[in-house]
């Protein structure tokens, strides 16, 4: 794709550099854990990459290290060409599990960031109500977390992390939680907020049908210790999307038999180390 | 007619009322001289003696509120004492579980003289509160906090540290400075901790307050108790307890309500919303 050709040509909005993260193990005579050993990975600014990988490889390190939350025991990580130090505040991050604040109502939780960065009250509610009504949610503005659905908690969650307009998007599995139709809807929801601003994103899933739907990209991780990417596929799907029909598209078929190719050996051998390891 | 009067969540009070009157009337069976002949005691006076006659302890309450009003002023003394100790207590607690959940070495450091101090008998420290502070409200109060302090410490710092770290990741990614995450994160997040918590220690805060007036004061309800005791006024003492029990409870009753408004975004189970 010409759009690939040519963001590719800029500098990356996110790029690590052989990154190696090594957790320190809590008894002195075992070796640390290396979740993820010398992972050069680069997105570039409006490209959609997904990391694919069997359980337990590692891809939630990966997104932490990207966040600046984790640093990386060896290797640098680049954001827009300047060396990240400490939190990545160009970067929104939308985690796995829930993580809206329980005590906040939908709306408050939605203009959370904004209300951090110092907009002012009635501003970040006019935002908040706005983002609200793109996800589909315009009038849940006072419930509670707890009152609200998984999906509708998503949902929040994905206005919560957009309404900062984040030059970069982290996503850590997020819909993995919720059913296939809910999901759906959430993916097309996704793929259309995505096309009308083109941010960068790095989205972590263990579905590949998600990853191909979805992405410009997908990178397949190999399994832990020590996850490294085995290898990048360019989809050359055509844009705008529909995650449901795209799945019946010849290429899409034969692009899935061919990164499965690659996947499932490393999908055995993660399970296969999760069943030694318990 | 058994239908209306069967136990249900319906008429509750009316059960709690019926339990309050049993256990009236079988203190009153007891000890009312000549009702029944005496089982334990060789004479029928003794049970009134030892425990009181309801119906006077009742009449002593009817005064101090109602006919020679004398309570009132050692009433508010006793009130003003917990509601001081319990507020400065539950300041203080919070103030300092904040500052050692969020600093792990000062924590590390202190952590052996916190356990010291809780672990001390602190009523002892009474007569020590009476020479520094005087005889009056401050040493009380001083009791009262040593009381309640702890309690929330420990529930704060425990809160605290129980903080979901995905939430907390997730207002860090979102732009909060230290100061916001504390205001929107730490503190929120420990409030639960922090009313369970307040239960019991508006109840410390009475027991500081009363056993301080018990141990040297000129007013106050622990005052008029210590009084009564020393002259073998059972009936005075009695009303006495029954006076405090009520206000504790009132003043529980305030912590709820408080506890209902604060913490209204937590899930209660079962809670279905009619639309």
């Amino acid at each position: 794709m010409t759009h690939n050709m040519t963001a590719a040509a800029q500098t990356p909005a996110l790029a690590l550099d052989a990154v190696t993260c090594t957790f320190v193990a809590h008894n002195k005579r075992v070796p640390g854990y290396t979740a993820i050993g010398d992972v050069t990975l680069s997105v570039a600014p409006g490209e959609f990459v997904s990391v694919v990988g069997p359980t337990g490889c590692g891809k939630s390190t990966l997104l932490n290290i990207a966040a600046g939350l984790l640093v990386p025991s060896r290797g640098n990580v680049r954001v827009f060409g300047a060396a990240l130090q400490g939190l990545n505040h160009r970067a929104g991050y939308m985690f796995q599990s829930d993580a809206l604040m329980p005590w906040r109502t939908a709306l408050a939780n939605v203009t959370a960031g904004l209300e951090f960065r110092g907009v002012a009250g009635a501003e970040a509610r006019r935002q908040g109500e706005a983002w609200l009504e793109r996800v589909g949610l315009s009038g849940f503005g006072d419930r509670y977390p707890h009152q609200l659905s998984g999906g509708m908690r998503k949902r929040i969650a994905l206005a919560q992390t957009l309404a900062l307009d984040p030059d970069i998007i982290l996503m850590d599995e997020p819909f993995s939680a919720l059913d296939v139709q809910t999901r759906q809807l959430m993916e097309n929801e996704l793929l259309q907020l995505w096309a009308a601003k083109r941010k960068a994103v790095l989205f972590i899933t263990h579905d590949l049908d998600e990853a191909i739907a979805l992405s410009d990209r997908v990178v397949v991780f190999s399994a832990g210790p020590s996850a490294r990417p085995l290898g990048a596929f360019d989809i050359d799907l055509p844009r705008p999307r529909d995650v449901a029909e795209v799945r019946v598209h010849p290429q899409f078929i034969e692009l899935h038999r061919a990164i499965w190719d690659v996947l499932r050996d490393e999908v055995l051998k993660g399970y296969a180390q999760q069943a030694r390891r318990t | 007619m058994w239908r209306a009067l069967r136990p249900s969540t319906k008429n509750l009070v009316l059960w709690q009322l019926m339990v309050l009157l049993l256990v009236f009337g079988v203190w009153h069976v007891l000890t009312t001289p000549g009702l029944i002949p005496p089982f334990l005691f060789e004479n029928d006076r003794q049970a009134a003696f030892f425990f009181g006659e309801p119906l006077k302890v009742l009449g002593r309450i009817w005064a101090w509120f109602f006919t020679s009003r004398d309570i009132y002023g050692h009433l508010i003394v006793t009130l003003v004492e917990t509601v001081l100790a319990f507020v400065i207590g539950t300041a203080g607690g919070l103030a300092v579980g904040l500052w050692l959940a969020l600093s792990p070495v000062a924590a590390a450091i202190l952590d052996p003289y916190i356990k010291a101090l809780n672990s001390m008998p602190r009523v002892i420290l009474a007569p020590i509160f009476a020479v520094w502070f005087g005889l009056g409200v401050a040493s009380k109060v001083a009791l009262g906090f040593t009381l309640v302090f702890f309690i929330v410490f420990f529930n704060v710092y425990q809160g605290v540290r129980e903080v979901s770290p995905t939430v907390l990741a997730n207002a860090r990614m979102l732009g909060a400075s230290q100061r916001q995450l504390l205001r929107h994160v730490y503190l929120p997040s420990a409030t639960s901790w922090v009313f369970s918590s307040l239960h019991t220690s508006v109840g410390l805060a009475f027991v500081g307050a009363v056993v301080g007036e018990y141990l040297g004061s000129a007013r106050g309800v622990g005052y008029l108790i210590l009084q009564a005791e020393g002259t073998f006024d059972i009936n005075t003492v009695m009303a006495g307890i029954l006076v405090l029990t009520a206000f504790a409870l009132v003043l529980d009753w305030v912590v709820g309500q408080a506890e209902r408004r604060l913490m209204k975004w937590q899930p209660t189970t079962g809670e279905t919303e009619r639309i």
